[in-house]
């Protein structure tokens, strides 16, 4: 699905990847761990397409494609979603109007018809509750009011209206409580596939407990600098980042 | 000795002067009217067009923006009040008065149908029949001389008279409409005279549109008289066609307890202003006065308001909002007075720009002369581009580009429509402006 080659990228005359490799297959749940500053959300950043960075070398291969050569919306029209690590507030642009004209806007990239308005409606009354969105908040301006967790929690509902084949969560666990963590989680994990491929960044071992990882990397100054199986973000809980300091010094 | 220090008069000028002298000589009306045109071309041949020296209109000279002046038209005939259908939006339930090419057309209104308890008398019937609103004409001129309004005063005869009684409430709006559709630049003048009586209620809906590529020149003027504890709704859509010039016009005064809520969509003409003065006479009245102004290519359009409060009491808020695309120009300019008796005065009054291109230029001049103490009064302005981090959220969740900035805009527009009550206009305006941006996107 997604093919990651000696990727450096900068914002600025600040080098933040500086040649990281990473694959993911098909259908396969890989979580990213790594100190603060380490690149993840540059990362999710530089694969969705935001126009800050600057990609100076490498490749991104997606289903096949060049990915860099497309559009933050071409991107999300070929199937990337980034549920962001601080979602933004929208005012004036009404939740609903937001989501129905994203779920267009793709539909209409990939050559598909409209969603009508009444089946647009049963799939968010089907979808919004289980994630605890309400009617007023769908009703309000994007993420307008909403507190930290019902803004992570909208994300989801994005992710889940828009199916995406690429999901990828910058710390979508922080700022949730116990329960709505538990909510989100199920939310994702209805949403595996193996056609549908998920990028986790976070720093908790906790949420790997509920969104349980094919694969765990590192990630440190840029690089992926180690990765293996679920049990290494145990490891990394208990003896955290020194190790890499010391191998990247 | 005083030496007087008026350039020559350009052409555009003479021009003037000489189809002033020409329409009242041939025609000057009735009653005090003759003697009020007249004053009025005095007044422009001593003052002209108010260039850029005259501290109003700084921003927008028309000395040197106005080349030449084009002949009024005469009274239309079918043929263009067929051509001006499609430039008149669809109210279907207002009772509409029209003028094509600044000349009342008396097939397409509807003076027999408006509702009960509302009158409307084309302006030189007014005059003819000695009706009481004929004496309202020029009544809430400013003393200070206005160009555009001078030459609306000075070739009046056209327009409408509107009476509404005193505490009806008007059951349908009434649609002022106005239409260029002519291939040949015509100037046009129409006065509008309206008094809403104790207690009433009425929506004014008035519209402007034109032919693209034809340089008319559009001038409208109206008087309006909200009595003590009336209300009026007033939207204006000005939509002229892209080569045009446009001066609007509002005198406003505010009786005890009066309520005005005007907004003001302004996204036509190659170069256009609207002037608000508006005076609040009784005690505890309330003007809301918003607009928002959307512009591009090299599109001039300049909104400046007078808002006089002479007596105790009086809230005021205004609030416009401004897009420029390209290398347009958005001028914006409020002065709120506070007269000595005028305690308690609430105004607040507030200029907001989107700037789509580096080259757009917006000029913001806000003053305040408050000779009362015990007042509230502010202003302010801002001025900015599209919020990156907002434009990336929406495209990567696939919006393109021109999608994500129409969703933006229209959300900042928002924020002053949302003030229109009635929704079938608040709705109108949103398509409008939804119709400006999707041409801007292609
Ligand atoms: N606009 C910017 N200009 C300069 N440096 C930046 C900018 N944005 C991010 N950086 C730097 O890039 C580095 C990586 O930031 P990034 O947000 O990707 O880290 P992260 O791994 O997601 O951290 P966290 O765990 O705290 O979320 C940091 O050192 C940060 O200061
Ligand atoms: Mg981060």
């Amino acid at each position: 699905m997604l093919e990651i080659r000696n990727l450096h990228a900068r914002i600025g005359e600040n080098e933040i990847l500086k040649g990281l490799d990473l694959t993911i297959p098909d259908g396969e749940v890989h979580a990213i761990m790594g100190p603060n500053g380490s690149g993840k959300s540059t990362l999710s950043y530089v694969l969705s397409g935001k126009p800050d960075y600057e990609v100076t070398d490498g490749s991104v291969s997606f289903d096949g494609a060049d990915l860099l050569a497309l559009d933050a919306d071409a991107r999300a029209a070929a199937g990337v979603f980034l549920a962001f690590q601080y979602p933004i507030e929208i005012p004036g642009v009404a939740n609903m109007t937001f989501l129905r004209a994203a779920m267009n806007a793709q539909r209409k990239a990939r050559g598909e018809e409209e969603i009508s308005t009444p089946d647009f409606l049963k799939l968010v009354r089907a979808k919004a509750p289980d994630l605890g969105i309400s009617q007023d908040m769908l009703r309000r301006g994007v993420n307008v009011g909403f507190s930290g967790g019902e803004k992570k929690r909208n994300e989801i509902l994005q992710m889940a209206l828009l199916e995406p084949k690429l999901c990828i969560l910058d710390e979508t666990d922080s700022g949730l409580d116990i329960d709505a963590l538990k909510v989100v989680a199920h939310g994702v994990n209805a949403l595996r596939s193996p056609k549908r491929s998920m990028l986790v960044i976070t720093h908790y071992q906790r949420l790997l407990d509920h969104i349980v990882p094919d694969v765990v990397h590192v990630m440190h100054k840029g690089r992926i600098v180690r990765s293996g199986g679920k049990e290494l973000a145990l490891e990394l809980e208990e003896s955290g980042y020194a190790a890499y300091a010391q191998d990247a010094a | 000795m005083t030496i007087n220090v008026r350039p020559a008069r350009t052409a555009a000028e003479e021009a003037i002067a000489a189809a002033l002298e020409a329409s009242i000589t041939a025609e000057a009306g009735q009653g005090r009217i003759p003697e009020v045109r007249r004053a009025a071309r005095d007044a422009f041949l001593s003052h002209g067009l108010p260039s850029r020296r005259v501290e109003e209109w700084k921003y927008t000279d028309l000395r040197a923006a106005v080349r030449d002046f084009p002949n009024c038209a005469p009274a239309p005939g079918a043929m263009e009040e067929a051509e001006a259908a499609p430039l008149v939006p669809s109210l279907p339930n207002a009772g509409r008065i029209l003028f094509v090419n600044g000349v009342l057309s008396r097939a397409g209104s509807d003076f027999a149908a408006l509702s009960e308890g509302v009158t409307a008398l084309p302006l030189d019937a007014a005059i003819a029949a000695g009706d009481p609103l004929a004496d309202r004409i020029n009544a809430l001129s400013p003393s200070r001389y206005d160009g555009p309004l001078a030459l609306n005063t000075g070739f009046l005869g056209e327009g409408v008279a509107l009476r509404v009684d005193a505490g009806v409430k008007a059951a349908r709006p009434v649609h002022i409409a106005h239409a260029f559709p002519g291939v040949e630049a015509v100037a046009g003048f129409t006065r509008t005279v309206v008094v809403v009586g104790a207690g009433a209620e009425v929506t004014l809906v008035e519209t402007f549109a034109g032919r693209d590529g034809v340089a008319y020149q559009s001038n409208h003027a109206v008087e309006l008289v909200v009595g003590d504890g009336a209300i009026v709704n007033l939207v204006r859509i000005q939509e002229e066609g892209d080569a045009a010039f446009h001066f609007g016009t509002l005198m406003l005064e505010l009786g005890r307890e009066a309520k005005l809520n005007l907004f003001a969509l302004a996204q036509g003409a190659a170069l256009a202003r609207y002037n608000v003065y508006g005076r609040f006479e009784g005690t505890g009245a309330h003007a809301g006065i918003r607009g928002a102004t959307l512009a591009r290519g090299r599109q001039h359009s300049d909104t400046t308001l007078v808002i006089d409060h002479a007596v105790a009491g009086g809230e005021s808020r205004e609030l416009f909002k401004t897009v420029l695309a390209d290398e347009s120009h958005g001028v914006f300019q409020g002065k709120i007075v506070v007269r000595r008796a005028a305690q308690k005065t609430d105004g607040r009054m507030m200029s907001q720009s989107l700037l789509l291109s580096d080259r757009a230029e917006m000029d913001n001049k806000p003053e305040l002369e408050i000779f009362a103490d015990d007042v509230q009064c502010g202003h302010g302005a801002t001025a900015g581009a599209l919020d990156r981090s907002m434009l990336f959220y929406l495209r990567s969740r696939g919006l393109p580009e021109k999608e994500a900035e129409m969703l933006l805009i229209q959300a900042f527009l928002g924020e002053a429509v949302e003030y229109v009550e009635d929704a079938d206009l608040r709705d109108l305006l949103i398509e409008r402006i939804s119709g400006w941006l999707e041409k801007r996107a292609v």
